[in-house]
């Protein structure tokens, strides 16, 4: 049976919160970094998610947005390269709902069942923008979460599924508008959430044959904890099912909302326990999900818990507004406009830069990054084999931080960092305090983007100090 | 190999001032700085044979200076070799008069920096994926202060006071040389307080960003003997180019310059120099930061490795100190208009050569080094020059 083989999850470090200078609102929410989008957080998600495993044995990958970062340019592809997947595997973005993520879900199941693929990737990122200081900013937060769908080693089996097309102009952005529209409350949750959720939930127990109370744990989205309150009552779910949904910690992330939620639930869940997930956004999703012995074997990931524990308040909300592009920074010097990178070059370094590929010498053993025609070291000629560093730790050797240069976090570090196992690399430093940073420091690559220049989004790895 | 001591000579140099030039463009630089030199060598532009013309930006191919002096077809190569453009051109020049091809050589160098709308040198423009971590110098510089600090034990006011005396020492230099960009006393303080460009460096750590031009006329010793008794000979040319191992080996330790330690060693064997510290009476090196001027004092053997910051402290390298370095300012206060820079450099010791550097004027000036070092930390070009008085 088609289930999930292991789950992984990405929660940007910084946060608004209580404490940041100019935001008004009790609760945190998670915010990406400004060299962070949901193509760099599905990457993060998808590599905590594949610990330990064979990324060989992937077939597909599907990413679920409603922001990515292109229009026309598919997102699962850099997604996919950058988890350094194979080739020869079906990628496919999923967007433009909210229920992106359980759309991702579900056709990977059904891919799975029909034999078409054994094992395939899902991520769902979202980092959508709403109008500066409306009610809606302090619900939404960034974040990723990612489930390997396949038959072998099953951790939770999907044993069942109902769903709902829904017609309804609740919250929509068209393109080209960057902030999320939405209609009179009353009636987008009278006819629309309050309504659809539990039809499908019903629809599910009708199926079924079963009932709220079969299940230890029922995870589900909600635009707002209010919502998510009204849900559990209609069902008389026990507080200890409901899994508690991330308002006031994460916030709303879109459509990896549910799936956060879900990885959270699993974090947690126990080897025979039935879980109910359900998705809303133009219809709604529901599942029967089934834990097996095989959660105890895939318990190392950071997942949801450890990210929402290592996290970094943000000082001041102006940074968050000049990062969302609310404001206009100047730059401490005048420095020329980033140029357009070459699309044929990026093309032709595309495992370099993508894949965090680099080389090591099969003559004397060396690995070296960038990759090379001839050995540092011994000087063998074209006789290497590739290697990935985009998993590999590293340390600190030497770093300085550049106070002038265009960052949207300054200063900028540059860091010259030695990996395990040899190897150098001059880096951009990302998600750091620089009051922490000192020499031999542990260090772990992140993938992010590095600028956008006339509309081409340029993505590379950083170093960072280790997350956890 | 015959090296190329004694066989080539400096007999005519020119320098415009360095600095903002606002009223001068490249073209400027070029004349101003060439007159100079073929006026002090006592030769005509039709004398010239062929030149060099050491640029990192400032117009392409040789045939900026030919549209500057109106040389009439006449040889000449652009260079192009970073920060050592222009002590590569004058090697280069140098080695076609040594090789009997050429009798009289121009040597151009010029840069119009200030000409961009931003400070510093800025990075980006021309085609590539532009994913390396950005290069601004302070920020690669800095990479080996961090290290220095570390790798020595030096807390980091202990390394900022070693820095600072370098930036209090090239700024006094300065305000005795009319052509410097900068002609201000610094106080320790003002260095150690200076606002933060690239930490550890200060804004006293870093050199002028400038414009500015140099030449030199070469010839052979027989024909410099006809036109003036004050020549300078060559006596050794180094240059070495790395080739990123400092950034790929995770061994390179960012406290020393392997190119400045293998174009020394060049150099040096070229003019029979054992003991640098004591037989070279004044250097001009490539201070473009503080640290860097720390680091060449050990690379080229004036220190031994560590104690640069005492010799600094006992004041070895000031005007009247044992070992004169950056007599007229350097890159600090002189300022760095690229392809200018290594042939300022051999301006200063020619002019201390013949005893016409002014107020600058050390008491004995026999034997005079150059030292120009382009690129960044872990690859660099670097280029040495040693010229001595004629016998």
């Amino acid at each position: 049976m088609a289930g999930i083989v292991s789950y992984g999850a990405y929660v940007p470090l910084f946060r608004l919160g209580p404490g940041t200078a100019g935001w008004t609102a009790p609760a945190e929410k998670a915010v990406a970094s400004f060299d962070e989008d949901s193509i760099t957080m599905a990457v993060a998600a998808s590599i905590d998610c594949m610990n330990g495993m064979d990324r060989s044995t992937i077939d597909g990958l599907y990413c679920a947005t409603t922001t990515s970062p292109y229009v026309e340019k598919q997102g699962a592809t850099t997604v996919a390269t950058a988890s350094d997947l194979r080739r020869d595997i079906l990628t496919a973005d999923f967007t433009d709902s909210l229920r992106a993520g359980t759309n991702a879900l579900r056709s990977a199941l059904d891919a799975v069942a029909a034999g078409s693929a054994k094992r395939v990737m899902v991520t769902a990122a979202d980092m959508r923008l709403s109008t500066p200081r409306s009610e809606l900013e302090p619900i939404l937060g960034d974040g990723a979460a990612a489930l390997l769908i396949g038959d072998e080693r099953v951790a939770v089996n999907v044993v069942g599924s109902y769903t709902l097309a829904n017609e309804i102009l609740d919250v929509w952005r068209s393109s080209g508008e960057s902030v999320v529209g939405s209609w009179e409350d009353r009636f987008v949750v009278d006819a629309g959430y309050r309504s659809v959720l539990p039809e499908v939930i019903s629809g599910l127990f009708n199926k079924y044959k079963v009932e709220a109370k079969d299940f230890a744990k029922v995870v589900y989205y909600a635009p707002d904890l209010r919502r998510h309150g009204e849900i559990a009552r209609r069902f008389k779910l026990d507080d200890a099912q409901v899994q508690p949904p991330l308002f006031g910690t994460v916030g709303n992330t879109g459509a990896a909302f549910a799936l956060m939620m879900l990885v959270a639930a699993l974090e947690e869940a126990k080897p025979g326990e039935k879980i109910l997930l359900a998705n809303y956004g133009d219809g709604a999703d529901a599942f029967i999900l089934e834990v097996t012995e095989e959660i105890n074997n895939i318990r190392n990931r950071r997942g949801i818990k450890g990210h929402v524990a290592a996290k970094k308040l943000l000082r001041d909300y102006q940074m968050y507004a000049s990062w969302r592009g609310f404001v206009q920074v100047a730059a401490a010097a005048r420095r020329p406009e980033m140029t357009m990178p070459s699309a044929s070059a990026l093309w032709r370094e595309r495992d370099k830069n993508i894949r965090f590929y680099g080389v090591k010498c099969k003559n004397c053993g060396y690995q070296q990054y960038p990759p090379q025609r001839v050995c540092t070291k011994c000087h063998a000629k074209d006789n290497f084999e590739d290697v990935r560093f985009s998993d590999k730790k590293a340390t600190l050797f030497t770093y300085s931080m550049d106070y002038l240069g265009p960052t949207g976090d300054p200063p900028l570090v540059v860091a010259v960092i030695n990996f395990e196992g040899g190897g150098r690399a001059v880096t951009m430093m990302t998600d750091r305090d620089i009051n922490e940073l000192k020499i031999d420091l542990p260090l772990e690559m992140t993938f992010r983007k590095l600028f956008t220049a006339r509309g081409v989004h340029n993505y590379y790895w950083k170093s960072m100090p280790v997350r956890m | 190999m015959q090296g190329i001591r004694d066989r080539v000579a400096v007999v005519g140099m020119g320098c415009t001032k360095f600095g903002e030039m606002w009223d001068k463009g490249g073209m400027d630089l070029i004349a101003d700085s060439c007159f100079e030199a073929i006026e002090d060598a006592g030769i005509e532009p039709k004398d010239i044979q062929a030149g060099w013309y050491g640029t990192t930006g400032t117009g392409a191919t040789g045939q900026m200076v030919a549209r500057a002096l109106k040389l009439e077809y006449i040889p000449i190569t652009r260079v192009e070799n970073a920060c050592a453009t222009g002590t590569d051109a004058f090697r280069n020049a140098a080695y076609a008069v040594a090789a009997g091809i050429y009798d009289i050589v121009l040597v151009s160098g010029a840069e119009k920096l200030k000409d961009t709308g931003f400070a510093g040198l800025g990075a980006g423009g021309g085609v590539g994926t532009f994913v390396e971590a950005p290069s601004p110098p302070p920020v690669q510089f800095a990479l080996a202060a961090t290290r220095y600090a570390h790798h020595y034990g030096l807390s980091y006011e202990e390394l900022k006071t070693a820095l600072a005396r370098i930036a209090v020492k090239n700024h006094h230099n300065g305000t005795l040389n009319s052509r410097a960009h900068f002609q201000r006393e610094i106080t320790m303080e003002q260095a150690l307080n200076a606002p933060m460009i690239a930490w550890p460096l200060g804004l006293f750590d870093c050199c002028g960003v400038s414009d500015g031009g140099a030449a030199a006329i070469l010839t052979t010793p027989e024909i410099a003997k006809k036109l003036k008794d004050d020549f300078v000979l060559i006596k050794g040319l180094g240059l070495t180019c790395g080739g990123m191992q400092g950034q790929l080996q995770d061994w390179y330790d960012f406290v020393h310059f392997e190119e400045d330690v293998t174009a020394a060693k060049i150099a040096y064997d070229e003019a029979g120099i054992k003991n640098p510290r004591k037989e070279i009476d004044l250097a001009v090196v490539h201070d473009c930061f503080t640290i860097t001027e720390l680091i060449i004092m050990e690379d080229l053997e004036f220190s031994p490795r560590g104690k640069a910051p005492d010799d600094e402290a006992a004041g070895t390298f000031t005007l009247e100190g044992e070992l004169p370095v950056n007599t007229d300012g350097g890159l600090k206060c002189f300022g760095h208009p690229i392809g200018a820079s290594g042939l300022r450099m051999l301006y200063e010791i020619y002019k201390q050569l013949q005893g016409k550097a002014d107020q600058r004027q050390i008491k004995k000036a026999d034997i005079g080094l150059t030292h120009n070092l382009g690129g960044l930390p872990g690859s660099f070009t670097c280029a040495i020059a040693i010229l001595g008085k004629r016998d």
